[in-house]
């Protein structure tokens, strides 16, 4: 549904106040789709799901924001104008870290935030950032491939007949010039203000080449009380390459 | 960070789709031959049902086997994924009625396999969808036949039997102002000799009875999907951007923009049409694309002995083969085609039907058949086999005689060939 300009994916349901919200928050240069089962799944077992598509990325027009509390912002004006006043956050990547800028910046308005595939600081290699900085398709291969683990391109995709690599590709080829360079620098620039005290999960890839688990442990350390589950086989795209073990940790934790 | 490196094509012939199988260690792609798969509990089940979980629910929508294929032509082809269907017909016929209704209209090159001729001029016809047909060699001729109702522009990469070159590029560039996307059928050329998807087609399908299996055991198709087309931005497919009842209102290109073209075929139309590949069947084939990179050079070598053969035989009037200087398409088939133009080929006997007659009759180590795409060298006369069905006017344009005798060459000792070739060339003229 459009909330705004907006898009947000809802399961095809209306917001429904009584309900608990998740809001899925997606990492540099894709979109809300990249949660495709996992949003759906909670969409139809009893939860209001928004899963947003930055400006710039997927259905929402615009400009892409340069900076992380920047997205904080825009996503909780998009929250005000869907009247939903507290909400659980999914982040994956870049979306971890417009979670941990809300649950510092807005304490009153999370419930949980999980961290999926995340590291802090997110430092993004020069050759990356270059390469984005000129849209050149260098940038689109970086992402593919550390993307995953890699074994993904050898082999079976848990979705039937998908090609993960050709997936990626498709989606970051359809970014307008300068977006993912926006996304990473914006990555690349943050720094946290503030400490988060809401209950954290973070499920991490043990196979991740982008964030790899060693990266994400000054954060973990930083977060009291905070979960974490290591998913083995899994690189950084960790809702298509570990689908259902991503929804069971989701499950477990917002239940 | 080291530079990103992609496996190469062999590597992925060889693995792509399929780690060793976690429960027995076995190496081989496993057959699944399995209608349906347990669930873990009524949760689970309802899960699958709706698309919350990845995994398999019944082998017409899916099949762990099958899937093994359609990631493998997927990585191959450079697309976001594919689904693997009875043959290449049901494969066509699964594109066609993913993306329109009655009322549609097609535009096609006039050079087709006369299956898809048939299913495009007639039967498709009845259901409401109607086709204009073109000759490929000007690209324009697309643009001149596209109407406010046109969903598809549709093609052979190398045309049948006249092996009309299409130029992917620049029929893709038509399409796309058009707001619709180009499929084409790349059976001819498999992914070894064009990968269309990098030359700006939207949706391709292979005969995989042909050199993706090779073997000629198997009949079986394979439909790949870019993801690069939006469907969004054009605003001509309702089947993939508006509510469809058929599936909890599901909004396709809601789901992903990515799949949607995929999840509607699968969802809608393995489920409801059931053309689905059977788990032998993929077994089968993907031993096939195993050695595509290596059978694929020697079929293209192979063939160019052939046609320089031919080309200089007293009995042939005439060669059909794009790498020709001759061809039309020659200076096309360079530029698109550099690793060769296949292994499929065109001439006309001296002496008309009768000398096709004797000379087919003749044969030794060529197999008179209605295939192409074996290991094994095979022969046909298009008028009064695969075309039989087309008009005078409809043969004419696909560049079809009575004298037309089409080859396509398998990988046999290629002096053996020669030798077979010339013995029955010199029997057609007595």
């Amino acid at each position: 549904m459009k909330i705004g300009q907006a898009f947000a994916y809802t399961a095809n349901h209306e917001i429904d106040p009584a309900k608990r919200t998740l809001v899925f928050l997606h990492g540099a240069g894709l979109d809300h789709s990249w949660f495709g089962l996992q949003s759906r799944y909670f969409g139809y077992h009893g939860y209001n799901v928004l899963a947003l598509d930055l400006p710039g990325h997927g259905k929402s027009a615009g400009p892409a924001l340069t900076t992380v509390p920047a997205m904080t912002d825009w996503m909780m004006g998009v929250l005000d104008k869907a009247q939903v006043q507290k909400a659980s956050l999914v982040g994956h990547s870049m979306g971890t870290l417009i979670s941990l800028d809300c649950a510092a910046r807005y304490p009153q308005r999370v419930e949980r935030i999980v961290l999926i595939g995340t590291a802090y600081p997110m430092k993004v290699g020069e050759a990356y950032l270059d390469a984005a900085k000129r849209d050149s398709y260098d940038a689109f291969d970086i992402g593919t491939i550390f993307g995953h683990a890699p074994r993904v391109p050898l082999g079976g995709n848990p979705n039937p007949g998908m090609w993960m690599y050709g997936d990626t590709q498709a989606r970051l080829e359809r970014l307008a010039p300068g977006v993912l360079h926006a996304d990473l620098k914006a990555c690349n620039d943050y720094t946290l203000a503030g400490e988060v005290k809401c209950p954290t999960l973070f499920i991490l890839g043990r196979r991740d080449m982008l964030t790899p688990p060693r990266a994400a442990k000054p954060l973990q350390d930083k977060i009291a009380g905070a979960k974490t589950v290591l998913i083995d086989y899994s690189g950084h795209s960790l809702m298509a390459e570990a689908p259902d073990a991503t929804l069971d940790a989701l499950i477990e934790f917002l239940r | 960070m080291a530079g990103p490196k992609y496996p190469g094509f062999d590597t992925l012939a060889l693995h792509a789709g399929q780690s060793p199988d976690p429960a027995t260690g076995s190496r081989a792609v496993p057959i699944y031959q399995t209608t349906s798969y347990v669930f873990r509990d009524t949760e689970h089940a309802a899960s699958l049902f709706n698309m919350e979980r990845a995994g398999h629910v019944y082998s017409r929508i899916s099949n762990p086997t099958v899937a093994v294929l359609e990631e493998r032509v997927a990585a191959l082809e450079g697309g976001v994924g594919a689904i693997a269907t009875a043959s290449g017909q049901a494969a066509l016929h699964l594109a066609i009625a993913t993306l329109m209704d009655a009322g549609s209209h097609i535009v096609a090159s006039g050079s087709l396999y006369g299956g898809s001729h048939n299913l495009l001029a007639y039967t498709l016809k009845r259901f409401g969808i109607e086709t204009t047909f073109v000759s490929p060699r000007d690209p324009e001729n697309f643009r001149r036949a596209i109407k406010p109702n046109t969903r598809l522009l549709f093609g052979e990469t190398l045309g049948n039997p006249g092996l009309d070159v299409l130029d992917v590029p620049t029929i893709a560039g038509i399409a796309h102002a058009a707001k619709v996307p180009l499929l084409v059928d790349a059976t001819f050329t498999t992914p070894y000799l064009m990968q269309p998807f990098k030359l700006g087609a939207d949706l391709l399908y292979h005969s995989a009875t042909k050199f993706l299996g090779g073997h000629g055991i198997a009949i079986g198709g394979v439909l790949v999907d870019s993801g690069r087309f939006d469907w969004d931005a054009s605003g001509k497919f309702a089947t993939l951007t508006e509510a469809y009842a058929g599936f909890h209102n599901m909004d396709f290109a809601e789901e992903s923009g990515t799949r949607a073209f995929l999840l509607r075929a699968r969802r809608e139309g393995l489920r409801d049409f059931g053309a689905c590949m059977a788990p032998m069947t993929a077994f089968q084939i993907l031993q096939g694309v195993e050695t595509l990179h290596l059978r694929m050079p020697r079929h293209v070598e192979s063939t160019r002995e052939v046609v320089h053969f031919l080309a200089a035989h007293s009995a042939v009037a005439k060669v059909i083969y794009p790498e020709l200087a001759d061809h039309p398409d020659h200076a096309l088939c360079q530029k698109l085609l550099p690793k060769g133009a296949g292994a499929v080929l065109s001439f006309e006997i001296k002496g008309g039907r009768p000398a096709g007659k004797a000379f087919i009759e003749s044969l030794r180590i060529f197999s008179h058949l209605a295939n192409v795409g074996d290991a094994k060298s095979l022969v046909i006369h298009p008028a009064s086999t695969t075309h039989y069905r087309m008009s005078d006017d409809d043969l004419r344009n696909a560049g079809i005689t009575a004298g037309t005798v089409r080859l396509s060459i398998g990988l046999e000792e290629a002096q053996d060939l020669l030798d077979d070739l010339d013995r029955a060339l010199k029997v057609s003229q007595k």
